[in-house]
């Protein structure tokens, strides 16, 4: 059965402004996401790659409106996301949560854990207050989480521990959507394999959608359903992990899978290494933005902006290589 | 906790010991002791008359044999007589101590309830109108000499508009009691405490504009917003209260400033309180005062710090004393 999307963003845009000389007027704009486009279905986890400073901790923050976004529309469960007022934001909030890249800091240094975990839990009044600190007290369980915990400080704990904290924080508010910004970059292999799995049998146990941000290519072939590959505040090409994986399209995507390394020195790597560095995102390419760098650049890529067009089933790819042929078979 | 107590106040014996030698050694280096002061330009005092007058103050010893005399009376709790007011040092202290502790004590409780909530306001609004012209204020407080903007203020609200007295402490000839006599008192008080409040707050100020900024900025504000939490517990909750932490160490440090800050400002409104005294002791070579009046500070310096440390242990949680 086809579950219905649960997050879509059209035409998502956030322009930080460059503000410059003494009246500090607004010069120019950092386009760091420019009209980004895709969507989630329900249960299922949204892998995005991409190099640093592509925009893809914005697109995270952007969709909880934890930083403004420019234009576009967004759409979770049914509701329009930037239509909601600011100060009628809020109840909405339980719903969408998110677990940031450094469990040092994004933890109250200040707050017992069954605070940190139980604090909005309290505020939205999710349960009853006599059934308070056992709700607390099975989510830490369900998050591997010792009873005794409850007391402590995060201080007390190591990298892979708080970042069960951060999840059994998020989990506490029954979300629908958990956006993941770089969840397991801060931690030890080790220790990433097993919140990666502590993530996804909870989202087997709940039904929970995922939006995972991350620059490890393994890691997103581990968790994802569906891949969107950005570069420079665009996305370039997504569609099934599986497909992407086996079959990457866009120039871009080739080039960054074939960075990745693997694990035995007798095989005779084909990588594929880009020429120059990122663009400045306050100053992108005209035409396609990869047009500086890519092997297989055309006359057409230095002008023209390809969009994003459905090459196989679920498989998109905003590049003139495939429109073109595309159009051609027509 | 007891034990790092105990260690500490250990340690600061120790300290005070060194200031003392210290001190004693500087203020005895000091060229033209208390006699040669009080004997300048009178012709009719003989050398003989000096050295007697020497011996009788105890300036004839050699600086070790002094600091050794000096040592050993004050472990038994006698700091000497100041040779200015002729009563023993102590007593010296505990008639000039009111004013100093009202002035810098009513000057520091303002300060931090104007510095802590400017602060947070500005950090709150960062590089706004708002933020620029509290800073903008706090920098003009930081960099006005106090003599000068005392003398502003009496001109114009002492001199130009006549609502405040010039200097002293109290109207001369008045003899008010009662609470005629506190209001009396108040009103002397008034511009002392705005020069010191103001050329003062912007130190604190912009201390907790700073560290509030970096807490703002940390990722557990951004996920008490995304709980849904109300702005006001992002703040009060999260925000606030780890900005606290760094305050809290700053505030134990302005302690011994109660005491001794006022030298200037004291001077400048002639207000009869330590700092006042303390500058007529520089003048004249009153060893005993000095020493004494020194050793309280560093007393209380340390006892600042000691307790500084301790409130750090009960506002975060991270640091335990074992």
């Amino acid at each position: 059965m086809e579950e219905k999307n649960i997050v879509e963003v059209k035409n998502l845009k956030k322009y930080f402004p460059i503000k410059s000389g003494v009246l500090q007027r607004t010069t120019g704009y950092v386009r760091a996401v420019d009209g980004v486009s895709f969507s989630i279905k329900k249960g299922q986890t949204f892998g995005l790659v991409g190099e640093s400073g592509c925009g893809k901790t914005t697109i995270g923050r952007s969709i909880l409106r934890l930083t403004e976004p420019t234009s576009g529309e967004i759409n979770i469960n049914g509701v329009d996301i930037m239509k909601v007022k600011k100060k009628d934001l809020r109840p909405l909030r339980p719903k969408m949560q998110m677990i940031f890249q450094d469990p040092f800091s994004s933890l109250d240094p200040r707050m017992p854990v069954g605070e940190i975990i139980g604090e909005a839990v309290k505020e939205h009044n999710l349960v009853p207050k006599s059934e308070y600190r056992d709700y607390v007290l099975s989510i830490m369980k369900d998050c591997g989480l010792r009873p005794y915990y409850i007391d402590r400080y995060p201080h007390e704990f190591s990298g892979g521990q708080r970042q069960r904290i951060c999840i059994a924080r998020a989990l506490a508010l029954n979300p629908d959507v958990i956006i993941a910004d770089e969840p397991v970059s801060a931690l030890d292999v080790s220790i990433q394999a097993q919140i990666i799995n502590l993530m996804k049998d909870l989202q087997e146990k709940r039904k929970l959608t995922y939006l995972f941000i991350s620059h490890d290519l393994s890691v997103v072939e581990h968790i994802s359903d569906v891949v969107g590959v950005m570069y420079l505040g665009t996305m370039m090409e997504n569609g099934p992990k599986e497909s992407i994986f086996k079959n990457p399209l866009h120039p871009y995507t080739q080039a960054l899978f074939s960075a990745v390394p693997i694990a035995d020195p007798d095989v005779k790597m084909n990588r594929i290494l880009l020429q120059g560095d990122i663009p400045s995102p306050s100053n992108p390419p005209s035409g396609c933005k990869f047009h500086t760098r890519c092997s297989k650049c055309m006359d057409i890529c230095k002008t023209e902006v390809p969009t994003l067009q459905e090459y196989e089933p679920g498989h998109c790819v905003a590049c003139h290589l495939y429109n073109k042929k595309k159009t051609e078979n027509k | 906790m007891k034990q790092y107590i105990l260690k500490r106040i250990g340690i600061s014996v120790l300290v005070l010991l060194g200031v003392s030698m210290l001190l004693y050694g500087i203020c005895r280096m000091v060229p033209g002791d208390y006699v040669a002061n009080m004997t300048a330009g009178n012709q009719n005092i003989t050398p003989e008359m000096e050295q007697r007058m020497r011996e009788v103050y105890g300036l004839d010893k050699g600086v070790v044999e002094g600091y050794v005399s000096w040592l050993k009376d004050a472990l038994r709790g006698d700091f000497g007589t100041s040779f200015i007011y002729q009563e023993s040092v102590v007593s010296v202290i505990a008639k000039y101590i009111g004013p100093t502790v009202s002035l810098a004590g009513i000057s520091m409780l303002l300060e931090i309830l104007l510095a802590i909530p400017l602060g947070i306001i500005a950090a709150r609004k960062q590089y706004s109108r708002t933020d620029y012209t509290i800073v903008a204020i706090a920098i003009i407080g930081i960099s006005l000499p106090s003599f000068f903007f005392a003398a502003v203020l009496k001109r114009v609200f002492a001199i130009g508009l006549g609502v405040l007295p010039v200097s002293g402490m109290v109207t001369a000839r008045a003899d008010y009691v009662g609470f005629a006599h506190f209001l009396d008192l108040g009103k002397h008080f008034v511009l002392p405490i705005i020069v010191f409040v103001v050329t003062g707050v912007g130190g604190l100020l912009r201390y907790v504009r700073t560290n509030m900024l970096e807490v703002l900025s940390a990722d557990y504000v951004r996920t008490a917003r995304a709980k849904g939490l109300p702005e006001r517990k992002v703040i009060g909750k999260h925000a606030f209260r780890n900005t606290l932490i760094p305050v809290v160490t700053m505030v134990g440090g302005m302690i011994p400033n109660l005491f001794s800050g006022a030298v200037i400002t004291e001077g400048l409104f002639g207000l009869e309180g330590l700092g006042n005294v303390a500058l007529q002791a520089v003048y004249q070579g009153d060893i005993p005062y000095l020493m004494g009046f020194n050793m309280f500070i560093a007393l209380m310096t340390l006892v600042g710090t000691l307790v500084s440390d301790i409130l750090y242990a009960v506002v975060d949680p991270r640091v335990r004393y074992n």
